[in-house]
């Protein structure tokens, strides 16, 4: 009759985000109190500063990338949380799906949520700051793609650990934090050249190094993330 | 719903089977040293009172605990360590619903299909749905329904995937005549597929009209257990009763 | 860890005859201790000061081999006793990454607090963002976030597991850290001031005492480094001990 057969990784990573995106859909509250926290931050860094001190154009860049890595991490807590509430994942556990399959699902959510979040703080970044941009913005934006993976790759990664801790809130932050600084210094720093007109070559390094973040904590985060989720 | 693999004659291999299975956590064993074997078509009801290591013992024939010695076996072959594909035929019904609360009825059903990788799955799904009775409320998201309703749509959750092996956490709780009546029938009726199933309940009526055999769970181990045929259900009541109390005294 | 570990296990005849009788002085240690003593001793009256620096740089004698030994012998054990005890599943390994985690918690502090008290007399600033000191700091949050984990989580197993997942990032985490502080500041050239680097063994021209003091603080330190991790494990022994035998294991 219907004999169970194992799906592939990537078609169940798709199923199990899939899932979520729905879920995330259907509720909305956690991604418009992602997106409000990033307007009302950089909103309140514009204000601190003195504007005839401190060129906006100089600023811009570091409120982004600081905003987009407590916006982020505000964030990454629905992904394993909602699986808990009701022991949704035990259901994902007894399942035959690889581990990894179940990280890569919940970091693929995450990804587009942060990106989403993303999508609109960048242009609401430019609107308030008064900035100028040409053809760098696309490059800016797939600079914030590239930062989203890596964010997302050590957050999904931890806040499967912490889901299981008493102060989940401020547990992530704090082993989180560290690890964002090879994503947000690349991000930040290349921004700064973009916005006063620097060619792609001059940020190349930048990118490369974010590459290089992505795609060594991309796989590590993969092949630990089933010892966080043993019992 | 569920169809014994046809290549093994009925009750060679043990559906599940346990050996010197032992849980710890820190300082405490909940389960210390239990041997159990379930055949095909066999249903283990298991009584105890609380803290008797029920729960844990159930979640290690799931495969969600390790164990810290000893071992469970599925169908002849090792629960954890194994492949990935020997996972995903244990069907497990909990305290908590194990659902996605915003999601409906169907679309969570669907969700555990496509997870067990069922090659028809609207067939599936509309078969389990019909089975537990659900068609009429296949569209609702879970959380608008109550608690009975949505302990049917975590049954049909857990057998949608037609799993050898049916682990049940206090079923009964909270479920009206009715509802008990319609989940006995199931599991009789899950039985006679050739499913083997393991029960936890305080509801000794129930449960041993249910089981092929009664077992009772004290401190982690298992102190009584014999096939339900020779049980007396009043004098096992008392029994029970009198090593509950026993174990809080 | 004191100079006199007297055991607390309840006394069991189990646990007495299979083990050996816990030393009641710590040799090991009463001996580190001297030794970093003598050497401070002998930095600070028989060493000649730098002749730029004056008396302020003899902190350099504890900054330097706190540094060497809690980056390069503290910390990898963490790292490794993570990544090995989740592969053999031994105890004893995420005995080793724990208390390694603490002395290298230790001693990083006691770099992170010197540097500042040397380059601020000597350089003017209290801090700067060189690509060693940075790491360092941040190797320090890694370390201080590995031991809040820890005691959040109550199981032992999953706090193992989960410690040694932190220890296994946090050592990856360092070369980036580098990388970004390094490119960073050739991208934005900090104004020449005398780093720590000028006056590392090997960069810097030492004079035969003043090597030879800093030999003798190496020695100190590594000296104590073993001390303390030594006592330290014993006395996540005898803890985990106790909690077997509450447990019913004998």
């Amino acid at each position: 009759m219907n004999q169970p057969r194992t799906a592939s990784t990537l078609s169940v990573a798709l199923l199990i985000a899939r899932k979520d995106l729905a879920i995330e859909y259907r509720t909305r509250s956690a991604f418009f109190a992602s997106l409000v926290f990033s307007l009302l931050g950089v909103s309140i860094f514009y204000m601190v500063w003195d504007p005839t001190a401190v060129r906006p154009i100089d600023i811009a860049p570091g409120v982004l990338w600081t905003i987009f890595a407590f916006a982020g991490l505000l964030g990454l807590h629905r992904a394993f949380g909602l699986e808990l509430q009701t022991r949704a994942m035990d259901g994902l556990l007894m399942a035959p799906v690889a581990r990894e399959a179940i990280f890569l699902g919940k970091a693929l959510s995450n990804l587009v949520y942060v990106t989403s979040v993303l999508a609109i703080t960048i242009p609401a970044v430019v609107l308030f700051y008064n900035l100028e941009f040409g053809s760098g913005l696309l490059i800016l934006g797939g600079i914030g793609v590239l930062a989203a993976i890596g964010l997302v790759s050590v957050g999904t990664l931890f806040s499967s650990m912490t889901v299981h801790t008493r102060f989940a809130e401020l547990l992530l932050p704090m082993l989180a934090l560290p690890f964002f600084i090879p994503v947000v210094v690349p991000a930040a720093q290349a921004s700064a050249k973009l916005l006063v007109g620097g060619a792609l070559s001059t940020v190349l390094p930048w990118i490369q190094l974010l590459v290089a973040f992505d795609i060594m904590f991309g796989v590590a985060c993969v092949l630990v993330f089933p010892f966080t989720i043993e019992d | 719903m569920t169809s014994p693999d046809p290549n093994r004659p009925p009750g060679a291999t043990p559906v599940c089977e346990t050996v010197d299975l032992v849980r710890r956590f820190g300082r405490r064993r909940a389960v210390n040293g239990v041997q159990l074997t379930i055949r095909a078509g066999e249903c283990l009801a298991l009584f105890g009172p609380n803290g008797a290591g029920k729960t844990t013992l159930l979640r290690l024939l799931a495969g969600l605990l390790r164990p810290t010695s000893g071992e469970v076996r599925l169908l002849g072959r090792p629960l954890r360590g194994g492949a990935v594909a020997d996972r995903g035929r244990v069907g497990l019904i909990s305290h908590q619903s194990m659902l996605y609360d915003v999601l409906t009825v169907r679309e969570n059903i669907v969700f555990a299909a496509r997870l067990h990788g069922l090659a028809d799955v609207d067939g599936a799904t509309d078969a389990t749905l019909a089975r537990l009775g659900l068609e009429g409320r296949a569209l609702s998201p879970v959380r608008a329904l109550s608690r009975g309703w949505q302990q049917r749509v975590s049954i049909a959750r857990a057998i949608v995937h037609g799993p050898s092996l049916v682990l049940l956490d206090e079923p009964y709780t909270g479920l009206d005549v009715a509802g008990a009546r319609a989940l006995t029938a199931l599991l009789l009726a899950l039985r006679e597929d050739g499913a083997a199933l393991a029960l936890v309940t305080h509801a000794v009526d129930e449960g041993l009209a249910l089981a092929t055999h009664a077992a009772v769970m004290l401190d982690g181990t298992i102190r009584r257990i014999a096939p339900t045929a020779d049980v007396d259900a009043q004098l096992f009541a008392e029994e029970y009763r009198a090593m509950a109390m026993e174990s809080v005294a | 860890m004191s100079d006199s570990a007297v055991s607390s296990l309840p006394s069991t005849s189990a646990g007495r005859a299979s083990r050996a009788p816990v030393a009641v002085f710590d040799w090991l240690m009463a001996l580190a201790v001297v030794a970093i003593v003598a050497a401070a001793a002998r930095a600070i009256w028989f060493t000649p000061p730098e002749a730029l620096q004056g008396e302020a740089q003899k902190i350099f004698y504890i900054h330097v081999p706190a540094a060497v030994v809690g980056l390069y012998m503290a910390c990898p054990l963490v790292a490794i006793g993570g990544a090995m005890y989740l592969w053999l599943r031994d105890d004893r390994l995420d005995r080793l990454a724990e208390s390694s985690s603490e002395i290298a918690l230790l001693f990083l502090s006691i770099v992170l607090l010197t540097g500042p008290l040397w380059g601020k007399p000597i350089w003017g600033t209290w801090w700067t963002w060189d690509a060693r000191l940075t790491s360092t700091l941040f190797l320090w949050f890694v370390l201080v976030g590995y031991s809040v984990l820890r005691g959040a989580i109550e199981d032992r197993e999953q706090r193992a597991r989960y410690s040694a997942v932190v220890g296994i990032m946090g050592a990856l985490l360092v070369p980036f850290i580098h990388l970004s502080v390094d490119m960073f500041r050739t991208m934005h050239p900090q104004p020449i001031v005398l780093t720590p680097d000028a006056v590392t063994p090997g960069k810097a021209r030492l004079s035969p005492e003043m090597s030879a003091t800093l030999k003798y603080a190496f020695i100190a330190f590594i000296a104590l480094f073993v001390a303390l991790l030594r006592g330290r494990l014993r006395f996540a022994a005898l803890r985990d001990r106790v909690e077997h035998l509450e447990a019913g294991d004998a």
